[in-house]
């Protein structure tokens, strides 16, 4: 150890918030994809159910198929929206909610609290790291979609114009709510009890795992009220045929609506995040 | 340097949960460059007081002073100026030392070098490990490091070597010798009295909440609880104990009444830091109205049977 310290400090200027968010972000994706759990349950998870409606329900023929049995779309070219609406959410509210539960209960929080890092840098590292995430894996989905699946990609670039408002709109909002419902759980243990279920009932009824337009009424109006179903929606504009959009609640794709309901989420989920966020536990 | 305010100013410190008082009416000053250690069983306060200042918890009443600001308020250029060791540890295990310790240096003004601090904490070997696979005493050893990474003025140490082997112990304790010789200003909480007395200038005692006695190392319990004890076996094969303030004089008296035979078994013992700590815990246990509900707590209070005692002379 050096004995310099005795010298006159310069000026304690701390490093700048943007730098150790962006420093935050490395560190975070990093110990991101070193966490076999989050990679099975957040990362990969859209893969295997892909895989798994692809293998079960083809020999079914196409979806949306006319009685002649031509026309509509394979299995795996219709789920593939759903599933990249999935990582969105996976990636966005199982991995914050999980992971930062984890973090208060096992000290880091705490730790990180008593240095120099603003709550701002580590909301970034937070925060890029999902959309850091979040990006390979939608690129790894729709890579596999057309390479494995042999499913045709849209070329319009409307199409992807769409695809990315909905992406980087769904991620943020995805992220903020991981952030606010990672103050729920009691104890990191706990954590993934608490959120799995309510991710899971989500996909169910927001026309993931289940075609959307076939679910009665009442449970379309209940996914309504929450973001999935949107994003969903906002995919399915993107990668189904123009035909599809007859089937929906209002028989359009609805695309102010999918951008009102996302922002409205985003501002909760900011708002809920600002509010509930601590680095401990307050005592009172 | 004569001038110097004091880094750490605590004047009647209260603090309550509910209807219990944890803290209740503490006050005393940590000089710079000083190591204060803060002593006591646990549930007496100590972590209390320690995360009041640490700036985790608000306090009930009194003043306090960290490095000149209310830590209530301390923003984070005054954190950048502390090193907190905390009880517990945290940090995902999926990191490796090097990378842990190299994120953490980046959110200082000023940080140590990361290798100088590997080398410093004993921790070379495990530079690239990851965090989850290091034992208890390792992963101790990088809590520690990450504290001082930041060249703290100021460090919080609570109960820094729980889990330590002897050996790494004393390589603790170097690191600490060479933190003060640099200037660091350090406030430690331990359970290991002889720890105290290597690294410690001024020690406080608390129990029940309460402040109990403070100074220096080799003064604190006053003079009475430092008398010496002289003990030897009789002619009647029976343990003989005579507290004396002329330990030389007592048993030169015993030599003489027995015509200069060596009297068996002979001790001198001068009480140690820690037999002069539990003589003022249980004393202050003992008065029933100190004996609230914040002094209930006893476990984790030093053994008895682990006394030792020092300077044992035959």
């Amino acid at each position: 150890m050096s004995a310099t310290v005795l010298v006159a400090r310069p000026q304690n200027k701390v490093p700048g918030t943007l730098a150790l968010g962006l420093s935050r972000i490395g560190y975070e994706t990093r110990l991101y994809f070193r966490s076999p759990d989050t990679l099975l349950f957040t990362f990969f998870f859209p893969f295997i159910m892909l895989g798994i409606f692809t293998a079960a329900f083809s020999s079914s023929g196409n979806i949306g198929a006319n009685p002649d049995g031509t026309g509509g779309v394979s299995v795996g070219a219709y789920y593939l929206p759903g599933m990249l609406a999935a990582g969105m959410l996976l990636s966005g509210v199982q991995n914050l909610a999980v992971d930062i539960a984890g973090e208060k209960s096992d000290g880091t929080l705490k730790r990180l609290g008593g240095t120099p890092l603003s709550p701002l840098s580590y909301f970034l590292g937070k925060i890029g790291q999902v959309f850091v995430t979040a990006i390979l894996q939608a690129g790894l989905l729709l890579l596999v979609a057309r390479l494995v699946l042999d499913i045709a990609l849209p070329s319009e670039p409307e199409k992807w114009a769409t695809f990315a408002w909905v992406f980087v709109f769904g991620v943020i909002t995805s992220a903020f709510l991981g952030i606010a419902l990672s103050a729920v759980p009691r104890s990191g243990r706990s954590a993934t009890a608490v959120v799995a279920p309510v991710v899971l009932v989500l996909q169910f009824i927001s026309g993931v795992y289940l075609q959307f337009t076939t679910l009665p009424e009442w449970m379309q109006n209940l996914a309504s009220i929450f973001p999935l179903k949107w994003m969903a929606q906002g995919m399915r504009s993107v990668f189904l045929p123009e035909s599809f959009a007859a089937a929906e609640q209002s028989a359009s794709w609805d695309l102010p609506w999918v951008a009102g309901a996302l922002g409205i989420w985003l501002v909760l989920g900011l708002v809920l995040s600002r509010v509930t966020f601590r680095w401990i536990r307050r005592d009172a | 340097m004569t001038t110097t305010p004091p880094v750490v100013q605590v004047r009647d410190l209260q603090k309550s949960y509910g209807s219990v008082e944890a803290v209740r009416g503490v006050s005393f000053s940590i000089a710079a460059g000083e190591t204060f250690a803060l002593l006591g069983p646990n549930g007496a306060g100590k972590s209390t007081t320690i995360e009041i200042l640490e700036g985790y918890r608000d306090r009930s009443g009194g003043e306090v002073s960290v490095l000149g600001t209310d830590p209530h308020r301390g923003g984070l250029e005054w954190k950048a100026r502390l090193g907190i060791v905390l009880q517990t540890s945290g940090e995902s295990g999926n990191a490796t030392v090097t990378e842990v310790l190299r994120h953490f240096a980046g959110f200082y003004p000023h940080p140590r070098d990361v290798e100088e601090v590997i080398d410093a904490a004993g921790l070379r070997e495990k530079a690239k490990t990851r965090i989850g696979k290091l034992s208890g005493g390792q992963r101790r050893r990088v809590d520690v490091a990450l504290g001082i990474i930041g060249r703290p003025e100021l460090l919080f140490l609570d109960e820094p070597t729980t889990g330590f082997d002897p050996e790494a112990r004393h390589q603790f304790w170097d690191l600490i010798r060479g933190l003060k010789a640099e200037g660091t200003t350090i406030l430690l909480t331990t359970h290991y009295l002889d720890e105290a007395a290597q690294l410690g200038d001024r020690a406080g005692i608390i129990a029940g909440g309460q402040l109990i006695d403070i100074g220096s190392l080799d003064k604190i319990g006053g003079a009475d609880a430092r008398v010496p004890v002289v003990r030897w076996r009789d002619g009647n094969g029976l343990v003989r104990e005579e507290r004396t303030s002329r330990p030389a004089q007592v048993v030169a008296e015993l030599v003489r009444s027995s015509n200069g035979a060596e009297p068996a078994d002979l001790e001198v013992i001068r009480p140690s830091l820690e037999d002069v700590y539990l003589s003022l815990v249980r004393g202050h246990e003992a008065m029933p109205a100190a004996n609230g509900a914040a002094a209930s707590t006893n476990e984790g209070r030093p053994d008895p049977s682990r006394r030792t005692y020092k300077d044992v002379r035959a």
